[in-house]
Formats: structure tokens, sequence, C-alpha cells
């Protein structure tokens, strides 16, 4: 990165954070630091829960997957423009009527409570977890490709987010996310232009395209019924209405972004926005990402896309197998150019029998060079058991590090950031509003005047940040974080989604069948992970569905529908 | 239980306020129409694209 780059870079994130400060400057009552003023429109919803889904990550490992795997992954979005609508129908309209802060606090006037410090607890605990690791995760990768200190981008990323959601609450995260993510479309179009223009002379989109479909990079919809398969068109809507609902109507950290909405309309329409334009915008990535897998038939790529890994091991002594390999690569490389490029003659000569040849030929020439970096990761893990092989979360930075203009350099980096400063600052915001309105409001001070409790919810925000801070600081002495995490999600979201499905749809069934409902089903799911092998995302169904089922149960045998609160009084 | 006595689906409380829209069950069915185009544009695609 230039001079010019860092200027980009730090010109682009303070200018959003000093903005998002001066609009929300004076925010004192807690309705406004944790509603914002009820003024924001169906745009900046849009955007604000657009930003909190998509975190750095989504645009370091998502053109990595398509670069590797292909666009099948778009189909992991197809559950949630369904689950949107049930949550701008059912959901929303709820929240909005009982002038709800958080999710949770439904829950205590739907039933009672035990019920909504259960949970609140849960989401706590999980989303407590994930905020670490929003922040870890795209602080290793950066640390890692731009050889800054990993303990001083975690601390600075922090800090940063720290301060401006502390400074302005709920109303300063939507706005600084609708800004935040100008930028990111801003970069993630211009990566695209500037990867087409940089397509060798008679490569143009067309061409592109048709290059990346005979490498099976273009399969982006599967109507099979095979279970097997990881994303098809079922598990995609069935999986994602499932997970899409859980997270949408049930996770305070979206649930507050359309809550700030001026009205019903305001808010319903953010979430349609979303309904609407999250798959194209995902479909977009991923295309972004085949197309850089075009690109890299042209102009040779590592063999080992980490190359800061690659290169600590291969001009090690004892790095000459490694060497080796690479050397293979360049030579296997340079051949399936050559069959690419007597395709796209043939091709254009219109000679049938030719392209077929060339085209088998460049397709066992890809098959080779696989092969090459397969043996490329099982050398690293010889030279280094801790090696972590999976090398597609760095295959966009680095060709936007190696390819792209300085300027655009910094720019694409400051999509990076966006994205992982949006996300980071709606889970602080959504942890402090949970502690101080459902444990601390709630539960320890229920009397105390409006301005302590913006002082407590500011103190809340800043401790969850400092948690964030230190786990993402411990993160990497903990083996396979980021599954872990997920499993830890998965452990508890199903529960939650139980409770809230309950609350919305059973309306016979109380406080007490609920609460114990979702106690015996959160101790089934635990009882499962430890004792049986099953796959994690599988926990969801389990702990919803039986959370669902026992409270149907239980409700005869408990009678009682357990003691509803009253509405609170701000 | 406190749940007000209003329906849980409350789409007709506040008009969509939208060009071409009367009601909100109006613009859940654009949005499920616009799903269904984006599948079907992907299945073209990836016929079109099909190796």
């Amino acid at each position: 990165m230039s001079g010019f780059d860092y200027v980009v870079l730090i010109g682009t994130m303070v200018a959003i954070a000093v903005y998002g400060w001066w609009r929300t400057r004076g925010a004192s009552d807690l309705s406004s630091y944790l509603r914002g003023r009820r003024t924001i429109g169906w745009g900046t919803i849009g955007l604000s829960v657009m930003a909190t889904q998509a975190s750095a990550i989504t645009f370091l490992s998502i053109p990595g997957q398509a670069y590797e795997s292909g666009m099948a992954f778009v189909q992991n979005y197809f559950g949630l423009p369904i689950a949107l609508i049930i949550v701008a129908a059912v959901f929303l309209p709820i929240y909005r009527r009982l002038n709800v802060y958080t999710a949770y606090e439904f829950l205590g006037r739907r039933f009672d409570s035990k019920t909504r410090l259960l949970g609140a607890g849960l989401f706590l605990l999980q989303r407590g977890l994930a905020a670490g690791i929003t922040i870890y995760a795209p602080a290793i990768i950066l640390s890692t490709v731009l050889g800054w200190r990993l303990d001083l981008t975690i601390l600075v990323t922090g800090t940063f987010v720290i301060a401006y959601t502390v400074s302005g609450g709920s109303e300063a995260v939507s706005v600084t996310q609708r800004l935040q993510m100008g930028v990111i479309f801003a970069g993630m179009v211009t990566a695209f232009i500037v990867l087409v223009v940089k397509m060798p002379a008679g490569v143009g989109l067309v061409e592109a395209t048709t290059l990346a479909g005979d490498f099976g990079k273009l399969e982006a919809i599967d109507f099979s019924l095979d279970f097997n398969k990881r994303y098809t068109v079922w598990s995609g809507i069935l999986g994602g209405v499932f997970l899409s609902l859980s997270y949408f109507g049930t996770d305070q950290s979206q649930v507050q972004r359309y809550l700030v909405g001026a009205s019903l309309r305001e808010s319903r329409l953010g979430l349609m926005f979303n309904a609407v334009f999250k798959i194209p915008m995902q479909f977009f990535i991923l295309l972004l990402g085949a197309l850089v897998f075009v690109f890299y038939q042209f102009e040779r790529p590592p063999v080992f896309f980490n190359q800061a890994l690659w290169n600590t091991h291969a001009q090690s002594e004892a790095g000459a197998p490694l060497r080796a390999l690479e050397e293979s690569y360049m030579g296997v490389h340079a051949e399936k150019e050559a069959h690419i490029r007597d395709w796209m003659e043939a091709r254009r000569a219109g000679d049938p029998t030719a392209e077929a040849g060339a085209r088998e030929a460049m397709l066992v020439a890809h098959g080779e060079s696989e092969r090459i970096r397969t043996e490329a990761k099982e050398a690293l893990v010889a030279a280094d058991p801790r090696a972590k092989t999976k090398d597609s979360d760095f295959v966009f930075i680095t060709f936007v590090l190696t390819q792209l203009p300085h300027g655009v350099i910094g720019l694409l980096i400051a999509v990076i950031f966006a994205a992982a400063l949006s996300s980071v600052a709606s889970e602080l915001n959504a942890l402090g509003t949970t502690s101080t309105v459902d444990f601390y409001r709630h539960a320890i001070r229920p009397d105390a005047s409006d301005t302590h409790y913006v002082k407590a919810s500011k103190l809340f925000t800043m401790l969850w940040g400092v948690v964030a801070i230190c786990f993402a600081l411990f993160a990497n002495m903990v083996e396979n974080l980021i599954e872990a995490v997920n499993i830890v999600g998965s452990l508890f979201y199903g529960v939650v989604l139980g409770l809230f499905l309950v609350a919305f749809f059973l309306k016979r069934i109380g406080g007490n069948a609920v609460f114990a409902g979702a106690v015996v089903a959160q101790v089934l799911v635990l009882t499962l992970f430890f004792t049986r092998d099953i796959g994690y995302l599988w926990f969801n169904l389990i702990g919803c569905g039986s959370c669902v089922l026992l409270s149907i149960i239980l409700q005869p045998l408990l009678g009682s529908v357990g003691k509803a609160q009253p509405p609170a009084s701000a | 239980m406190t749940l007000p006595d209003k329906p849980a689906i409350d789409t007709e409380s506040e008009h969509p306020d939208l060009p071409g829209f009367r009601t909100w069950r109006g613009v859940y069915l654009f949005v499920l129409a616009c799903f269904g185009g984006c599948l079907l544009f992907l299945w073209l695609f990836t016929r079109w694209f099909a190796q």
C-alpha cells in the first residue's frame, strides 16, 4: 500500500465516523440513544440492515469461495426474502406497537420476566462471542497480507468503533452504516470495472463469463434433492427461512436496526429493500470472484494465496519441496493458458472440433494444476503442522493488492474496514442495549433517571467493546475458532427462535410452559451435542422444534400462563 | 398474556404509500415475484453457462 492508499483509507474512515458523530450529537434521552430520534427513513434502514449482516469476512471470503468452488453459495440466501416478509408482517408490527427497545422485552410482555432474561441471556452469550470474531477475522487476514501488527490492527479497529458507537448510540450506527454501504458499493463496482478492463486483449465480459462457465464456476442454482450437497435450492429455502427468521426476527443486532424507523412503513420498506436486493448483491460479489478466477487464468496466480505463510516456509532451508511444487505449478499454468488461448481461437474461428479438443486439454491441465495445489497444501502442513491450508479468504485481497491501482487499493481496504466496523457497531450497540434494558433497568435498578440509563448504556457498550477486543486478541489461542463460535450460536439460536415462535403464533401457551420447554430443549440440545455426532446446523432445528413441541405438551401440566410484565415506563 | 387483541398479522395498519401498491399484501407479493424473478434468472444463467 502506498501513502496515497493510506490517505484514502484513513480519510474515508474518519470522515464517516465524524459525520456520524456530527449528525447524532445531542441524543441525551434513552429513547433517542437506543432507538434514534425516530426520524430515519427506509433507505437508511435498508442499508443499515444490509451493513449489519455483511461483515468484512463477506467481502474477503465470498469472492474466494466463487474462485474455488463456484457460485452455488448464492442459494444460501434463498430463504431470506420469505423470512423478511414474515418479520415485516408479523414480528415488526408487534414490536412497534409494544414500543419495545429489545426483542426480549417483548418476551417479558408476552410471557414473564424469567423468559425475557433467558432470551436476553442467550443472546448476550452468543453475540458477545461473535463480536470478538467479527473484529478478529478481518484483522488476521489484513495483518498477514499487509504486514501490520495483529494486536495493533485489532486495538485500532476496536477502539475506533467503540468511540463512535458509544458517542452517538443507535442512530450513529445507522447513519454511519449508510455511508459505509456507499463506500462498499463504490469499492466493489470499481473492483469489477478494473477487473474487466485488466482482462487480456480479446477477453471481454462475455468471453470471461463463458470461460468461467466452462470451468464450472457459474453453476448458481441446483434443483436436485441430493442431501449430501451443501447448497441446493431446497436447502437454501428451507434452511434459509429458518436461519434468517432467527437472525432478523430475534437477534437484537438486527431488530435494533429496523426499530429506529420513523414509522412502521419506513421499517417495513427497509426490510423489503433487503428482501429484494440481497440476492442480487450476493450474486454480484460471487460473480466478481468467478471473474477473478478467469483473470488468474491469464496471470499466474500464487500456488498458495496466503503468500506470507507460504514464503516463510518456501524460503527456509527445508523449503525445497515447496519451491519444486511452485515450479511445477508455473509450468502447468503456462500449459493451461496456452490451451485456453487455443480454445478461444477455435471459438472465434467457428471450429467445433478444435474447440472441443482445446477445451478438453484445458480442463485436463486445470485438473493437474489443482492437484499440484493440493500437494502444495499437504507439503505446507508437513513443514508446519499448525499451518491453516484454507487460502480462499486470501484470493480477493491478493488480487486487490497486486492488481489494482493505488488509490483504488486504499478504497478497497476501506471497504473491508467499513464492513467490519458496520457489523461490530451493530453488535456492540445491541449488546449494550440488551444489558441496559433487559438486565440493568429490569432486574437491578428499575427506578433511575433517563440520563442515568444513557450513561449505563454507554458504559455497557464500552465494556462489551473491551470484551470483544480481548476476545479478538486471544482468539488465535483457540483452534478452529470461527467454527467454534458457529457451533455455540447453533446450540442456542434454535431455542431462542422457538421462544419467539411460541410467543407469536401459539397464544394459548403461557410463560411457565414455554420457559420449562426452552430449558428442557436447551438441555436436550446440549446433551445431543456432547453425546452424538450430529452436524451442528441441525441443532437450530432440533432446538426450535423441541422448544415449540415441549411448550405445547407442558402447557396443560403447568397450567399457569406466568406473570406477564407491564409496559416499560420509558 | 398481554399481547394486544389485534391480529398478529397487522398488514393494513399503515398503508404502504407506494405508487402502484394499495396494500402491504401487494408489496409482499411484489417482493415474492422479485424472488421468483431471481430464481428464474439464476436458472437461465446456470443453464446458459453450463459446461
